[in-house]
């Protein structure tokens, strides 16, 4: 209750009430998570469902326009699906997929940078190496090498089976470097200070040091990164759907389904692209305020005056 | 009188989320030409500021909100910035406190020298070069030449310095405006910069400011002082009375809080508590809750700077007044 | 300073040898180099004849360690599909790739200085506010929905551009070139602009916030103090210090550009190593995809190391403690 009260008059609180961008986004981003949750049972039809697609109804336009028909509200697909339902099963894709990355990326991510920062020396060096090498080949090379690969080595049918996890293992692998290098910053800044030659002096072992003590004092810029690798998550998503190296036309991600689109606007088909592109870019963009707004409130130095 | 700097009633304020703020809150002072004079401050008292309001040159949101600056007949603030930038750099200078921030460590010194030159001269690149030179032997750099094509890290701290006092001159201006200019520099480097820095002026008739915390320096280089405290001069007048002889409380701390050698050993005299910051400036005297001598006028009226019967310097106290007049008036019995 | 060059080539070749290291165990675990040569309708017999005469069936490291003396020869294996040097392809290709990122990196650097500046010098007025929203907005769009906007816009509905393929180009000396024929040119624009338009916030919000971190400095106040005229100020006095830290982000970002090309090159069909690296991975021609990976690594730990030495020839403090 207390922390609760605390929060209410925080700092935090009252900047974001103020900040309207920041509302905007954040009740846009509630919005849509809200829907891609509930996307089974809120979208009108249900696109896996091969038994209730019919191709005859391919390619409709939305329904605003002729030859457009009320029953699907954005027009339907290629194979007949209504747009609007696998748009919101789409949705629901890339928040999965996106979230998951994240978190297996800040998990190794924070793992390796305690360790890095707090060991210090050729451990460090070491570490820190790879992370660099890695972040130079940047993440969607990596993302897109990997996926490459598996894809190879798989073969094509049982990676669109295992796409959900490999995608995130993927994205989780190629990403960790952001947070290494960031918990590390915080635990070099973090284990000269006072409390932990306390906690040492004490006779905590480094173990217990590192996890309850420091650990918690490097949440703030995780935070803020942490929302935008939630971004860059989900565009890695698309970009690997959009190559064929993601999520499979039967289960489309929003990324899928701007390729399978793309070859239609020639012959005029413009929503099947179009509108997933669209919901793609308001999500993304929603992350990206939030997390434009979160850096600036918690990183005093920036006066916007 | 033909003053060559009249600042009068100056103020500046600083335009923030929650209202303005005052920094400089009617400040006056005047400098004839060749004469040199101490602004005396802590920290945060604003002398850095009134250095920076006479070449209108104050960071945002800072901006001069009243008063004049009346430069050789001319009152700088209400011209524009064409106008400004003609008298910066060349009839009024600047020198600041840290000569590695300074000068720009990506180009050569013989590039900022010259451009400052060319900036305000229809001169050819040749003649700049000459001048450059010249400066540079005046404020005894050796090897001039070669120096012109290094970079300022390239330099000692000293170095430097004496560079910046250069580009400084190199307009022959009257008036050189001097902000800390020792205060980053090493003690032994300090003695020499402000003695190069006195032979200079005394030997062009230069004019100058110097903005200073430092009294001793202050004592051996100017003529005049004003003493600075939240935003106000407190006291001003010839240099050897205020050192002698000070009126106002504030600066009587300072002149014995300076350390004397003559007792090692003992503590050094503080003025207790702290010179308070602009959000916080108490009704009143600004001074009055550390005042030894404060009476109940001082909590609610702020003194104006005046003449105190039978001293040259000028205070703003009201508790002087009274007594002065108190002992005028038993003189005169 | 000799030390810190000589440290700095140690590394990269390290990294350069593990990269080969991961490519050739995929290649060992996926990749078949007999079916690269002789092709699927080959008997069983004459296939473990040819495994032997490969030296296929030698020791890990024997293999490794003939893999990279034949790499670094110019020999990264035959490419399935192709049936040519792999390495004969990925050159054959490379040209269209790096005219696209040369086209690009031309409008990255002309849009984002002057649009950085001029952020930088006003920060809160109309224009600005625009760009920098217009930024946000530019991160958020892929850049394959960005490069199906723009041929619809300018193909499709327009028929201003083509939508596709490099056009005419010019044979210089082995270099295919779409430079130097008004068709090339035209096909040249979207995908250029496309390519860019990832990259062109990012630049923009970093000259805007190194030019603005200058233009707060000690040096540029005294500079103001010295009564120069604004433009010298803020082109020479500023943006000079900006160079730096924007080259060294920027020679990292090439790894990001490169990724782009892949994408970029699958919208427009346009023949460089992106498209061909994903026409390897759909045709399973691992030979092929193993060179490209390797080719493209170096070409990243070169640059970067370039980046590097740069960076510490200028930065006397990176060369003691050998880290940033």
């Amino acid at each position: 209750m207390k922390q609760w009260k605390r929060f209410k008059n925080s700092y935090f609180l009252h900047s974001f009430k103020r900040d309207r961008v920041a509302i905007v986004s954040f009740v846009v981003l509630l919005t849509l998570i809200l829907l891609s949750i509930l996307a089974p049972v809120i979208a009108p039809h249900n696109p896996y469902d091969t038994a209730s697609i019919d191709i005859m109804d391919a390619e409709m336009p939305p329904s605003w326009m002729e030859e457009g028909n009320s029953d699907f509200i954005l027009g339907t697909d290629i194979q007949g699906r209504g747009l609007l339902s696998t748009m919101l099963y789409g949705l629901r894709l890339s928040v999965m997929i996106g979230c998951g990355a994240v978190f297996l990326q800040a998990i190794i991510g924070i793992f390796i940078g305690m360790i890095s920062g707090y060991a210090g020396g050729k451990v460090d060096s070491f570490l820190m190496r790879i992370a660099d090498v890695q972040l130079s080949f940047s993440t969607l090379m990596v993302a897109i090498m990997i996926s490459a690969i598996f894809q190879v080595a798989f073969g094509v049918s049982r990676y669109e089976q295992l796409a959900v996890p490999l995608l995130v293992l993927i994205i989780g692998l190629a990403e960790w470097p952001q947070y290494a290098r960031t918990v590390r910053a915080s635990v070099l800044g973090e284990k000269n200070k006072e409390y932990v030659e306390a906690a040492r002096v004490i006779g905590l072992s480094s173990r217990r040091i590192r996890w309850r003590h420091i650990l918690p004092n490097t949440m703030s810029p995780v935070l803020v990164i942490s929302t935008i690798q939630v971004a860059n998550a989900v565009m890695s998503e698309a970009a690997l759907s959009f190559l064929g190296l993601g999520m499979p036309i039967t289960k489309p991600s929003l990324g899928s389904l701007i390729n399978s689109g793309f070859e239609y606007i020639f012959s005029g088909s413009w929503w099947i692209t179009l509108f997933p592109g669209i919901l793609l870019v308001v999500f993304v963009l929603v992350i990206n305020l939030l997390g434009d707004w979160l850096r600036d409130v918690l990183n005093p130095k920036l006066y916007k005056g | 009188m033909n003053h060559l700097l009249e600042v009068k009633d100056l103020e500046v304020k600083f335009g923030l989320r929650m209202g303005d703020l005052t920094a400089i809150n009617g400040v006056s002072f005047t400098l004839d030409r060749s004469e040199r004079l101490g602004l005396v401050g802590e920290s945060g008292a604003g002398k850095s500021v009134t250095g920076f309001s006479i070449i209108n040159l104050i960071s945002k949101p800072g901006y001069i909100s009243g008063g004049s600056v009346v430069f050789d007949g001319r009152n700088l603030t209400r011209l524009t910035d064409e106008e400004m930038r003609h008298i910066r750099g060349n009839l009024i200078s600047m020198i600041f406190q840290d000569p590695m921030m300074t000068l720009n460590p990506v180009l050569t010194i013989g590039t900022q020298m010259i451009e400052t030159l060319q900036a305000h001269m229809n001169i050819s690149r040749k003649t700049a070069e000459d001048i450059a030179l010249e400066k540079l032997r005046k404020v005894h750099i050796p090897s001039p030449e070669k120096r012109l094509k290094q970079y300022p890290h390239e330099f000692s701290g000293g170095m430097r310095q004496r560079i910046v006092i250069a580009i400084a001159l190199l307009t022959d201006p009257a008036l050189v405006i001097a902000d800390e200019p020792t205060t980053a520099l090493d003690v032994t480097i300090q003695a020499e910069i402000m003695d190069l820095l006195l032979e200079l002026c005394e030997s062009e008739g230069t004019g100058l400011i110097l903005i200073t915390h430092d009294l001793a320096v202050v004592s051996q280089v100017t003529q005049k002082i004003a003493v600075m405290y939240a935003g106000k001069i407190v006291e001003a007048g010839q240099t050897e009375d205020i050192i002698d002889n000070p009126l106002h409380p504030y600066t009587q701390g300072l002149i014995k809080a300076l350390p004397d050698g003559s007792n090692p050993g003992t503590r050094l005299n503080q003025i207790p508590g702290v010179m308070p910051s602009l959000i916080d400036i108490p009704p009143g005297c600004a001074f009055n809750p550390r005042c030894m001598i404060r009476g109940d006028i001082c909590r609610h009226e702020s003194p104006a700077l005046r003449e105190i019967y039978g001293y040259r310097s000028m205070v703003a106290c009201h508790m002087l007044d009274s007594a002065e007049k108190q002992a005028g008036a038993n003189v005169t019995k | 300073m000799f030390a810190f060059v000589v440290r700095r080539i140690t590394q990269a070749i390290i990294v350069m040898l593990v990269i080969g290291l991961l490519g050739f165990s995929i290649k060992q675990k996926i990749g078949d180099p007999v079916r690269d040569i002789v092709g699927v309708s080959v008997s069983v017999a004459e296939r473990d004849a040819l495994r032997e005469k490969l030296g296929l069936n030698d020791p890990f490291l024997t293999q490794y360690v003939r893999f990279i003396k034949n790499a670094v020869h110019g020999d990264l294996g035959m490419s399935f599909f192709f049936k040519r040097p792999t390495l004969e392809v990925i050159l054959s290709k490379a040209p269209a790739t790096l005219e696209l990122v040369f086209a690009s990196s031309l409008i990255i650097i002309f849009l984002s200085i002057p649009l950085g500046i001029y952020t930088a010098i006003n920060p809160r007025n109309l224009p600005s506010r625009i760009i920098m929203g217009g930024s946000i907005v530019g991160v958020s769009i892929p850049v394959f929905l960005t490069a199906i906007i723009l041929i619809y816009i300018f193909a499709v509905e327009l028929h201003w551009l083509p939508s596709y393929g490099r056009g005419e180009t010019v044979n210089i000396w082995g270099w295919e070139s779409g430079f130097f024929t008004l068709d090339g040119l035209k096909h040249l624009i979207l995908p250029s602009i496309a390519l860019s338009s990832i990259m062109l916030p990012l630049f923009i919000r970093l000259i805007r916030s190194e030019m603005m971190e200058a233009l707060e400095t000690e040096y540029v106040k005294f500079a103001w103090a010295k009564g120069l005229s604004r433009w010298r100020i803020w082109f020479l006095h500023a943006f000079k210090n900006t160079l730096l830290p924007v080259i060294t982000v920027g020679g990292v970002q090439l790894g990001i550009l490169i990724a782009y090309t892949i994408l970029t090159e699958t919208v427009f069909q346009w023949q460089g190593m992106g498209f061909m690296f994903l026409e390897a991975v759909e045709r399973s021609d691992t030979s092929l995809l193993v060179a490209y990976i390797i080719v493209v690594g170096a070409l990243f730990v070169v640059v970067n190391t370039i980046v590097d030495i740069i960076y510490g020839l200028v930065n006397p403090t990176v060369r003691i403690t050998g880290r940033k």
